[in-house]
């Protein structure tokens, strides 16, 4: 049986790990290179790097990072951040990325989706999209959630997927930072219509909101990035917890 | 020396990765010649099935890869290719097993991707491998069970997980990115 997937996500910036990490035993915190080697040793089924201040002049940088971790890990892992033409997702998954996660660009330029998978394939290209819940409606943001779009969060995820899309990384800004929980409806909309896997992303904070968002939706990933980086929810621990409530997941 | 097979279809990168990890030395490339003399190939690919094999064939390296006596591997879209056909652009093969390629039916969410387990049968490849070990699969086509067939994967349908015919061996997954479980079945290939 296909298994859900658990997804830590690291926010890079200059080449290091931000937000910091309390992992008792790793020697430097904001190296990623030690993070990523962590997770996998976890147990950890996918990882996900976003640059989250990447500039032109910052790209070399994030090349010469993928290329040291595809060379020290052993699972899939995609990069976002900052990949605004087919050239920037070719130079990352050139040096060794699965996959690039793509946001605003394809907001700005839904043909990038297109480009990058028939380069490709659709599975290399993960559409991320940052929905907010305003009076009822779920729309698009783009720029890191500082923009808003007109763009209804459903029909983006439907035009993603027509343009070769293989992957939805979906996280709800009402929910990202609280700890309460994903937002299960619009993932349970999104993952019941779109024929690719959808990654749900933003409101972990228990190891039951993992249940509840692979019982009560068609999500095939969670992502999470905080509770994992402080230890709260080790990964282990979480794989246990739900392979006993009768969710498939991968145990070491 | 390992010799990875270059051609358009791909990231070679990660498996070059994975067999210098194991502490091979390896290389990348299209010479027929280093090819020939490799102690082994490894196929790897990632991509569509049409523009591989017209790449491959205006190279007469789908002729040399038939042609191979070294153990060969071929990964993901490389076993795809060593089938008779693919639904994918009907799209005719290299043919070293006897099978046809298919796409996962329509009801499914595709690609097939993440972790997934295996029902092993008889095979020097995944040798060690037990019913628990997840491995990861991404791919939208499959090749459909034929006397060939080393392990099962099921995903909806049954599908070849692993193949095997003389020296050629094959595996529908990425070795290359299925963490300790993976490493040992690239191990037990390169000790072949």
């Amino acid at each position: 049986m296909l298994k859900k997937r658990i997804i830590p996500c690291l926010d890079i910036a200059n080449g290091r790990t931000v937000k910091g990490v309390n992992f008792v035993d790793i020697r430097d915190a904001g190296d990623p290179i030690e993070l990523a080697k962590r997770y996998v040793e976890e147990g950890a089924d996918e990882l996900v790097f976003l640059d989250i201040t990447a500039t032109l002049e910052k790209r070399k940088t994030l090349v010469a990072l993928v290329t040291q971790i595809a060379s020290a890990i052993n699972i899939p892992f995609t990069v976002g951040g900052g990949i605004n033409s087919l050239e920037d997702a070719k130079a990352v998954i050139l040096a060794g990325a699965d996959k690039v996660s793509i946001n605003s660009a394809a907001i700005k330029y839904p043909q990038l989706i297109t480009e990058v998978s028939n380069y490709f394939g659709n599975q290399c290209v993960v559409v991320a999209m940052d929905v907010k819940n305003t009076q009822g409606n779920w729309k698009v943001f783009s720029h890191g959630g500082k923009t808003s779009t007109e763009l209804d969060a459903l029909e983006w995820a439907l035009e993603a997927e027509r343009r070769g899309a293989g992957e939805i990384l979906l996280t709800s800004m009402n929910n990202d930072g609280t700890k309460n929980g994903f937002a299960i409806e619009i993932t349970n909309t999104i993952s019941e219509v779109v024929n690719i896997p959808v990654i749900a992303s933003g409101g972990a904070g228990t190891m039951a909101h993992f249940k509840e968002v692979f019982q009560e939706t068609k999500a095939g990933a969670a992502l999470a990035a905080s509770i994992f980086h402080f230890g709260e929810i080790p990964i282990p621990q979480l794989k246990t917890y739900l392979q006993n409530q009768k969710i498939p997941v991968r145990c070491l | 020396m390992i010799a990875i097979l270059k051609y358009n279809a791909g990231n070679t990168t990660s498996v070059k990765n994975a067999v210098e990890r194991l502490g091979y030395s390896c290389v990348v490339t299209d010479d027929p010649q280093v090819l020939q003399k490799a102690a082994k190939v490894i196929f790897p690919g990632v991509g569509e099935a049409s523009t591989a094999m017209r790449y491959l064939k205006k190279r007469e390296l789908d002729i040399l890869i038939q042609s191979l006596k070294q153990p060969v591997l071929g990964i993901c879209l490389g076993l795809q290719l060593l089938c008779k056909h693919s639904e994918e652009n009907d799209t005719s093969c290299i043919g070293v097993f006897d099978a046809e390629v298919k796409r996962f039916p329509n009801e499914l969410i595709v690609p097939h991707m993440g972790w997934n387990v295996l029902e092993v049968k008889e095979s020097k490849l995944l040798k060690g491998i037990s019913v628990v070990d997840d491995v990861y699969f991404v791919h939208s086509y499959y090749a459909e069970v034929s006397k060939d067939t080393k392990a099962i994967c099921n995903y909806g349908i049954d599908f070849s997980a692993a193949m095997q015919k003389d020296n050629f061996y094959a595996t529908q997954f990425h070795p290359e990115k299925s963490a300790g479980i993976g490493e040992q079945i690239l191990k037990n290939f390169l000790e072949i």
